[in-house]
């Protein structure tokens, strides 16, 4: 690792400060991709301001169906919020999965959809449950926060404070990780209120987290497994490596498409 | 057999400090002034150099020295070297390229060490290595074992043309073909094992320490034989002079073979300290280990199984292309001809064989021996190729077998081994039994209902361990002996030192060792003392590796302590007034037998010390040393039965039961030998699979962190269901086979053969994905 300065910061205001006067800083949450990174020296950021322990970035709260998620939230405590999981069980069994019990305690939401990983669980649920994510400057819905790998539409000093989402219906995530990281190869996350159906893929894009609309289109007139059973995901748009080939994915976002909707309609495929 | 003597299941008495963190590796030594070693390592898989600028370097903070190979080879240290000298079949010597410790000329792999920097820290010592300027320019790049020798393929060694290092055969050639031409059915198939990255959890590191008062050096290393690295740093690479060069070898964090090779890396830091007048110590991170730790296996095969009518193998014939990677690693040559070649007759009756291996060079990390070395390789030809055979011949896989198994011993088979003794059918049999092997095609059928493809598939191994005979060896071209040396020491009170040429990494020897004297004398095990891995303090010894230690080291100990054992019931019969041929040692007593006359064990430790009282002309004392050199292989064999079931839909493979019986001869700890199975259980179900190691077609390792290379979790693997038969080995006084590496050479065969059962593809290569086995149903429909 090089030689960097460490900063903890008491507020969003004092890390954008701290930002501002940086050489080359970044923001620090759990640093689960960050830190590695900078271990293996391929990051060597002048400046590390840390977020985790400004309070106004904590924790779960529930109103109604509306929910809202501090950006520093561990996937620990995402995944153990007792109201969360009475509304939205899905998101609290993703946190449930993603890493291992030391990532869950270190690794924040914040954190993971400010990497945009095109592996990482989080985007896939955001984008499905149409949620908006609330910054130090605006809010922006999911579909316009994701860009691409490794790619959000954050600015430089601009600081991720809470996601907000309201709960579905019902929901449900299926993932098929990597063998070898555990990371998502195909994930797909499920979300239904009423009539309005939205499915979105992590882990297989080539340009990170998309939705799945013609599995939405054909879900509409008739949700359940069947009506996926002729959906042709097209692999031209898939990722492809030493792990999963394009065509190997394509069936991967099919089959984990299809396991999510009998999840929920409790059907077998 | 005592609560603590040969066959209890006495708890590792080594484990209080490994679990509590007292362990002591090479990375927990200190000493003082000591600095810290970065290497600079090629980017490119194949380079000339053009030039090495090392001033910027230098001057960065904290930098203490920065060397090259030109200032090496300079100071008269040697080349790396191969041990273990191979004919090719026309009678010429083994074609090895030189391998200079730090690359002057041109880099061969991605890894390949240039400069190393020494500095304050470590951290220093990395900023300076990225501002060594090595002018490189690159050269074309071979990195796929069947491409090697293509013609026109890249050369990695003027002195290999065309990447042939030789060119080997064993067995009678006419007389396979011979039978072959009458043969009822041939089975032919092409067989690919596939290139391992060892990954012990301790990555390899070095201290060196040059004490110019004394012209001394002290070597600390990661190593499974210090001795053997004090000889070949001495011998070879002209470090200095074995009386002035200690080599210890601490408590090492796994070795599964990586750790057996001298590299690079400890050969350098002992001469920069020496260079520098600092001691230098250098630890591998876990991405160094990828690249640069010798890898396992990597081969290409072809094989043919031929059969009479009656389903009676009559040859077998097997082509191999062996990639020993960039550089000829110490052992590297043995492992695809002695080591692999000679276990192709398996646990059959095969009357003719003839097998060719080539070994070439790539742009990869050199290759050698790893967890079976040689074996797994011929266990996964012949069994996969055996089961293949049982398929065509729509005959049941055990039966065809069983048939064929060898039932009278000694079995000279037609590749050198000379099998001692076994019992095929018993392990066979009781594999069967664990794994209700009749009552599977109920289950595939119960399975099928859920969708799932279910599979079963058997391997019955064998391999050699307790290497080795020594005149044997050396007739096949070591450059060392294997033998083992131990030496007990009783100390005046009666308590226990024994000290051994085996160095253990893992394997238990503090336990296992200790009961062979509790049960010869009855002391308790608490007070007898495993001394290992220290040239300064232990006897020569050729360390551990092959499933050895067993075998040869403790037929070492037992020699030493027949010797003391005569010692003491001299004493004892003098101080007691009886007939030396009445004495017995028992319970910690040393008695007269029939009367109530004895004495207790540390008397008579005593009288040896305090020399007033003993039989006249006897020297005083009670330690005794012995080396045991053994007089055969031996042979360890069983049955491992895999069963799957394979999800359609995404390829996922899961073991539904894993039955090993093996026959490892007498078991001196059952607890620790269950713990090896299942160590080494996991590794072949690794191979088979999870564990993939892939280049690019440039030559740069894509698999160089855990994030790609998929290790075995818990999570993969089943409750294993694991049982022994015995058949003693008649060659070692304790009967002992070796445990250490036949989880790995049974394993990954049955997995396969399980797996190509339930989804009726037999065209499968390991590791067996998710994809891999998703495409081969594809492929399949």
């Amino acid at each position: 690792m090089y030689e960097t300065q460490y900063h903890r910061a008491a507020s969003v205001e004092e890390a954008a400060r701290l930002m501002g006067e940086a050489e080359d800083g970044k923001f620090l949450a759990g640093g689960m991709t960050l830190i590695p990174t900078m271990k293996q020296r391929l990051a060597s950021p002048s400046d590390l301001i840390d977020l985790r322990r400004i309070e106004a970035l904590k924790g779960v709260t529930v109103d109604g169906r509306t929910v809202r998620i501090g950006a520093v939230t561990t996937h620990y405590d995402v995944s153990t919020n007792e109201e969360l999981a009475k509304i939205c069980p899905a998101i609290a069994n993703l946190a449930s999965h993603i890493g291992d019990p030391q990532v869950r305690n270190m690794g924040t939401i914040g954190g993971s959809i400010a990497n945009n990983d095109p592996a990482a669980d989080y985007p896939s649920a955001l984008l499905a449950l149409d949620a908006t994510i609330i910054t130090t400057q605006r809010s922006l819905p999911a579909s316009d926060f994701f860009v691409g790998l490794f790619e959000t539409a954050l600015e430089p000093n601009e600081i991720i404070v809470a996601v907000e989402f309201v709960a579905p219906d019902k929901a449900a995530y299926k993932k098929f990780p990597n063998p070898a990281s555990l990371y998502a190869m195909a994930g797909v996350f499920v979300a239904k209120s009423g009539d309005n159906i939205r499915v979105a893929v992590t882990g297989a894009g080539e340009g990170g987290v998309f939705r799945l609309k013609d599995a939405e289109r054909a879900l509409a007139g008739n949700f359940s497994p069947s009506a996926l059973d002729s959906l042709a995901v097209d692999p031209d748009v898939l990722l492809s490596d030493m792990h999963a080939s394009a065509d190997y994915r394509a069936n991967l976002v099919k089959v984990m498409a299809k396991r999510a909707i009998a999840e929920i309609t409790n059907r077998p495929m | 057999m005592g609560v603590e003597g040969i066959g209890a299941r006495v708890l590792r008495k080594e484990d209080r400090r490994f679990i509590t963190g007292k362990g002591r590796y090479t990375d927990d030594m200190s000493v003082p002034g000591m600095k810290h070693a970065a290497f600079v390592r090629s980017p490119h898989a194949h380079a000339k150099i053009t030039g090495i600028d090392v001033e910027t370097a230098k001057k960065m903070p904290g930098v203490i020295g920065v060397l090259t190979g030109a200032e090496l080879k300079a100071d008269g240290i040697g080349n790396l070297i191969c041990g273990w000298m191979i004919h090719s079949k026309d009678g010429t010597p083994m074609k090895m390229g030189a391998w200079s410790p730090l690359a002057t000329d041109a880099v061969r792999y991605v890894g390949d060490a240039v400069v190393i920097v020494i500095a304050d820290t470590k951290g220093q010592a990395r900023d300076a290595a990225e501002a060594v300027d090595v002018s490189y320019e690159e050269l074309p790049v071979v990195v796929k074992t069947a491409e090697a020798l293509n013609e026109g393929a890249p050369q990695l060694h003027s002195e290999a043309p065309g990447n042939l290092i030789f060119d080997w055969d064993i067995g009678d050639e006419k007389a396979t073909n011979d039978a072959f031409a009458g043969a009822a059915h041939v089975t032919k198939m092409d067989i690919v094992n596939g290139r391992l990255v060892p990954n012990a959890i301790e990555p390899r590191a070095t201290l060196g320490v040059y004490d110019a008062g004394e012209d001394h050096y002290t070597c600390w290393t990661t190593s499974q034989n210090p001795h053997v690295a004090r000889l070949v740093l001495s011998a070879f690479y002209n470090v200095a002079p074995e009386n002035k060069l200690r080599v210890i070898a601490p408590d090492v964090g796994g070795g599964f073979g990586s750790k057996i090779f001298i590299y690079p890396e400890e050969l350098i830091c002992l001469w920069a300290s020496k260079k520098t007048g600092v001691p230098v110590k250098w630890v591998a991170d876990r991405t160094e280990s990828f690249l640069a730790d010798a890898h396992g296996r990597d081969h290409v095969t072809h094989a043919e199984l031929a059969f009479d009518q009656d389903n009676k193998i009559l040859g077998l014939k097997v082509q191999t292309i062996a990639n020993l990677g960039a550089y000829m690693s110490l052992f590297s040559s043995s492992v695809p001809t002695y080591l692999y070649a000679t276990l192709l007759s398996g646990q059959y009756d095969i009357p003719a064989i003839h097998a060719n291996v080539k070994a070439v060079y790539t742009n990869t990390a050199p290759v050698d021996a790893y967890r079976g070395a040689g074996r797994p390789e011929a266990s996964f030809v012949l069994e996969r190729i055996m089961e293949t055979a049982a398929r065509e011949l729509k005959v049941s896989p055990a039966e065809l077998r069983r048939k064929n198994f060898i039932r009278t011993f000694p079995h000279q088979t037609p590749v050198i081994m000379n099998y001692d003794a076994g019992d095929f059918d018993a392990t066979l049999d009781a594999g069967l039994k664990a794994a209700d092997y009749e009552g599977f095609e109920k289950r595939r059928e119960e399975a099928a209902k859920r969708g799932k493809l279910r599979g079963i598939g058997l391997s019955c191994y064998i391999e050699a361990c307790g290497i080795a005979p020594s005149a044997a060896v050396g007739s096949l071209g070591a450059g060392v002996g294997l033998w083992e040396s131990a030496e007990v020491r009783v100390n005046a009170i009666g308590t226990i030192e024994i000290l051994t040429g085996s160095h253990s990494h893992g394997q238990g020897h503090e336990t296992t060792f200790a009961q062979l004297a509790t049960e010869r004398f009855g002391v308790p095990i608490e007070s007898v003392s495993i001394v290992h891995g220290d040239t300064d303090k232990v006897q020569m010894g050729m360390g551990t590796y092959g499933s050895r230690s067993g075998a040869v080291g403790m037929s070492a100990v037992v020699k030493a302590l027949d010797k003391v054992e005569a010692k003491a019931k001299k004493i004892a019969a003098h101080l007691l007034e009886a007939d030396e041929a009445d004495i017995e040692i028992k319970d910690g007593d040393v008695r007269v037998a029939g009367t109530d006359k004895s004495l207790p064990w540390f008397q008579v430790a005593l009288a040896a010390y305090t020399a007033h009282n003993l039989p006249s002309g006897m020297e005083p004392g009670l330690k005794e040393g012995a080396f045991y050199d053994p007089s055969n292989f031996t042979f360890p064999g069983g049955c491992h039965i895999c069963e799957v079931e394979v999800d359609p839909e995404t390829g996922v493979t899961e073991i539904i039961q894993f039955v090993a019986a093996d026959d490892f001869g007498k078991i001196i700890n059952p607890m620790i030998v269950e713990g090896q199975v299942h160590g080494g259980l996991a590794q072949g179900i690794g191979q088979a699979l999870l564990e993939g190691t892939h280049y690019d077609d440039t030559g740069q390792l894509l698999t160089a962190s855990f994030m790609d290379y998929t290790m075995p979790r818990a999570q993969n693997l089943p409750s294993f269901n694991i049982m022994t038969t015995e058949t003693p080995c008649p060659s070692n006084p304790l009967g002992i086979k070796g445990c250490g590496e036949a989880g790995a050479i049974g394993s990954p065969p049955a997995v396969i053969n399980a797996i190509t059962d339930a989804i009726r593809n037999n065209n499968l290569t390991m590791p067996a994905t998710p994809q891999t086995v998703w495409n081969a149903i594809q492929a399949a429909k």
